[in-house]
C-alpha cells in the first residue's frame, strides 16, 4: 500500500481552486466531488487523503502533523507564525493586508493610533517597524465598522476588491503586504514523505509558471 | 516482568542513551535545580524560550529554576590547550511551552563536548545524534547543515539588520519565493542571490547532495566551510552513519550564537523535531571562552506522540480471589504468575475501567481463565 499524504484543505471557493490544481498535478480523489458532508476522502491508489479544515486551521492540523501538507494565506502565515515549511506561492487567492480608515481620515502622530483588527500581530509588527504608538482592539468580524463607530481610528484588514470599504465611506490609505496563498508543509512530515511532496510541489511551481506565461 | 519492560518510552530512552554516551567516555553531568538568574540573562536569546521562573534565595540572590543546561556546562568547563571535555547530562529544565504559553517540566538528554575541538569530536557528536535518534526509532532522518556556507553567502550579499533576519527566516521556512523578493527588492547581486536559492533548494542523503556540493566549492575556492563541510560529510560514512543523514541548507539555528555543524533529528510520526544541536563557538567567545564546543539535546517530552502498543493495557493479569480465600494461597498464585514475567493485580472484584491482558479467578485453590482479551 502506498503512503499517505495527508493535505489539509481551506474550505470553501479557494479550497476548491486548490484541489483542482492538486488534480491536475496527478493527486486527484473524485469522491471529493460528491455532494455530501463528508469532510475526509481519501484515493489510496494515488496515496492521497484530502480534509476539508477552517481556512484559519489548516496552518495548525500542518504544525501539528495532522496533515502533511496544506494550503493557507499569507495572512494566517504571518499572524501566527507556524512552524512550519513555506514551499510555494501559488499565486491564487491574491489580496493585499491593508490599512483603512474613513474617507479623509488625518493621521496624528501626537495620539496613540486605535486599530481596530483580527491580525493583532500582523498590526503590531507593522506599526513597531514604524516606531508609532497604537492601541489594538482585536475584533472577531465586522472590522469596517470600527472607524464609523468611532471605537477605532483605523483598521488592519484584508482587502481584496475594495467593494466592502467603499460601500462603508472607507478607504485604503496603506497596504502592509500582499497576500496569496502559499503550500506548507509539516517539518517532519517533509522529511519522511519527502518524495511526493517534492513531485507534487514541482507540478504546482509548474501549473504557476504557465499562468503567468 | 522484568524492571526495563516496565518504563516509560522516555525512561527506556534515557537509559540506553546514558550507556551509549558514558560507552565513549562521556561522564555525567549534575547540576542543581537552581541557577543565578544573571547567567541567564546575560545570554537569553540563547535560550529557547526567554521566560525563566525566578526567586530570590535568602541571601538576596536572584534565582532562577534552570531552563537550559548548556549554559551552566560552559560555565563550568575550562579552556585548556588539546584537551576536550566531554559530558552528557539527563536533566529536567523549566520552560514555557510555545503551544500552551505556560511553565513546564521538560525531561531533556543531550551532550556537548568542549574544548580544543577536531575533525573527529565533530564526527563523533554527529555520530552519537544519529544512534541517539536510531536508539528512539530506527525511522529517523538527521538533518545536518553548516552555517559557515550560510554564512558566505548573507555576507556575499552585503545584507545587514532586519534584512538579514528577514533572510535567516526564508532559509529556516524554505521560502524560496520571499527570499527571491528580499533579494529582488535589495537589488543584491543576481548570482549570489541564485547561488543562495540552489543552496537552500538542496535536500537529500549526503550522496546524493555531495556532488552538487563539490561543484559550488569547485566555484567558489574562497568558500573555505563548504571544503570543511564535504571533508566531514565524507567523514560519517567512517562512523557507521548511513543514508539517514540528510543534507539540509534550511537548518539554521539562531546564528548569533552557532556556527560550523548545526543538525535537527526526526523520527517518522512525531511532527517536531525531536533533537537539536550544533557547534557553538560564537557562544563560547561570547562568555569569554577560548574553546570550541559541540553538542545536542533530545526532547524527550516530544516522543510521547510515538505509538506505543505496550500501554494498551494496564496490568497483564487480573486475579480475582474472594475474602474467604486462603492468604497463602492468593499470595502463592499471584508469586507463581509474577514468576512466569506477567504483572498481575489481585483484587476481589473487577476495578472499574482495568485494561488488562487476561482476568483468572482463584477458587477453591484452583485458578482459572475467566476472560482473555489479548
Amino acid at each position: 500500500m502506498k503512503t499517505m499524504l495527508n493535505v489539509a484543505l481551506p474550505k470553501g471557493r479557494l479550497g476548491e481552486k486548490v484541489y483542482a490544481m492538486f488534480e491536475k498535478a496527478g493527486f486527484e480523489c473524485p469522491s471529493i466531488k460528491e455532494n455530501n458532508r463528508k469532510l475526509i476522502f481519501e484515493n489510496e491508489e494515488v496515496g492521497v487523503r484530502y480534509f476539508w479544515v477552517k481556512p484559519s486551521d489548516v496552518a495548525i492540523y500542518v504544525e501539528r502533523g495532522a496533515a502533511d501538507i496544506g494550503v493557507a494565506g499569507k495572512d494566517i502565515l504571518l499572524e501566527y507564525r507556524p512552524n512550519v515549511y513555506e514551499l510555494l506561492d501559488l499565486d491564487i487567492g491574491k489580496c493585499r493586508m491593508a490599512v483603512a480608515a474613513k474617507a479623509g481620515f488625518r493621521d496624528d502622530p501626537q495620539k496613540t493610533l486605535k486599530v481596530a483588527t483580527k491580525f493583532s500581530n500582523i498590526a503590531a509588527t507593522y506599526y513597531n517597524s514604524q516606531g508609532r504608538d497604537i492601541d489594538i482592539i482585536h475584533l472577531n468580524g465586522s472590522i469596517e465598522i470600527a472607524p464609523i463607530l468611532g471605537l477605532s481610528d483605523v483598521i488592519v484588514d484584508i482587502v481584496e476588491t475594495g467593494t466592502t470599504l467603499k460601500e462603508n465611506n472607507l478607504e485604503v490609505i496603506e497596504t502592509i503586504v500582499p497576500i496569496s496563498a502559499r503550500l506548507i508543509a509539516n517539518k517532519s512530515g517533509f522529511k519522511f514523505k519527502s518524495e511526493q511532496i517534492e513531485l507534487l510541489k514541482n507540478s504546482l511551481a509548474q501549473q504557476v509558471k504557465d499562468k503567468a506565461q | 516482568m522484568s524492571g526495563f519492560k516496565m518504563l516509560k518510552n522516555d525512561e527506556k530512552v534515557v537509559f540506553g542513551l546514558r550507556e551509549l554516551y558514558a560507552g565513549l567516555g562521556y561522564s555525567q553531568y549534575k547540576m542543581n535545580k537552581f541557577e543565578e538568574y544573571d547567567l541567564y540573562v546575560k545570554n537569553k536569546d540563547f535560550l529557547i524560550s526567554e521566560n525563566v521562573i525566578t526567586f530570590t534565595d535568602t541571601n538576596g540572590k536572584l534565582m532562577a529554576l534552570k531552563p537550559d543546561v548548556t549554559l551552566s556546562i560552559i560555565k563550568n568547563s575550562k579552556d585548556e590547550v588539546g584537551c576536550v571535555s566531554k559530558v552528557y547530562y539527563n536533566e529536567n529544565v523549566y520552560r514555557v511551552s510555545d503551544r500552551t504559553h505556560a511553565f513546564r517540566e521538560l525531561m531533556q538528554v543531550g551532550l556537548e563536548c568542549i574544548g580544543d575541538l577536531d575533525d573527529y569530536c565533530l564526527c563523533e557528536v554527529i555520530s552519537l545524534a544519529a544512534k541517539s535518534l536510531e536508539y528512539v526509532s530506527p525511522d529517523y532522518i538527521l538533518d545536518i547543515s553548516h552555517l559557515g556556507i550560510i554564512s558566505y553567502i548573507i555576507d556575499a550579499l552585503g545584507v545587514t539588520g532586519s534584512d538579514r533576519d528577514s533572510i535567516i527566516h526564508c532559509i529556516g521556512e524554505k521560502n524560496l519565493h520571499d527570499l527571491s523578493a528580499i533579494c529582488e527588492d535589495l537589488a543584491v547581486d543576481s548570482n549570489m542571490s541564485e547561488l543562495f536559492k540552489q543552496v537552500v533548494s538542496l535536500y537529500g542523503t549526503v550522496d546524493s547532495i555531495l556532488p552538487a556540493l563539490e561543484q559550488i566549492a569547485a566555484d567558489y575556492p574562497d568558500m573555505t566551510a563548504a571544503s570543511q563541510f564535504i571533508k566531514l560529510c565524507r567523514a560519517f560514512d567512517a562512523f557507521g552513519v548511513g543514508d539517514r543523514l540528510h543534507i539540509d541548507f534550511s537548518v539554521v539555528n539562531d546564528i548569533h550564537y552557532y556556527n560550523g555543524l548545526v543538525f535537527k533529528g526526526f523520527i517518522n510520526g512525531v511532527p517536531d523535531s525531536v533533537l537539536s544541536g550544533g557547534q557553538y563557538d560564537k557562544l563560547m567567545k561570547k562568555m569569554g571562552r577560548r574553546s570550541g564546543a559541540i553538542g545536542f539535546a533530545v526532547y524527550l517530552d516530544t516522543l510521547e506522540r510515538m505509538t506505543d502498543n505496550s500501554d494498551r493495557y494496564d496490568v497483564d493479569t487480573l486475579l480475582l480471589y474472594d475474602g474467604t480465600a486462603d492468604l497463602d494461597t492468593v499470595s502463592r498464585a499471584v508469586g507463581e504468575l509474577t514468576a512466569s514475567g506477567k504483572s498481575v493485580t489481585a483484587q476481589r472484584r473487577i476495578p472499574e475501567k482495568l485494561r488488562c491482558r487476561e482476568v483468572l479467578i482463584l477458587k477453591d485453590g484452583e485458578v482459572t481463565t475467566l476472560e482473555n482479551n489479548a
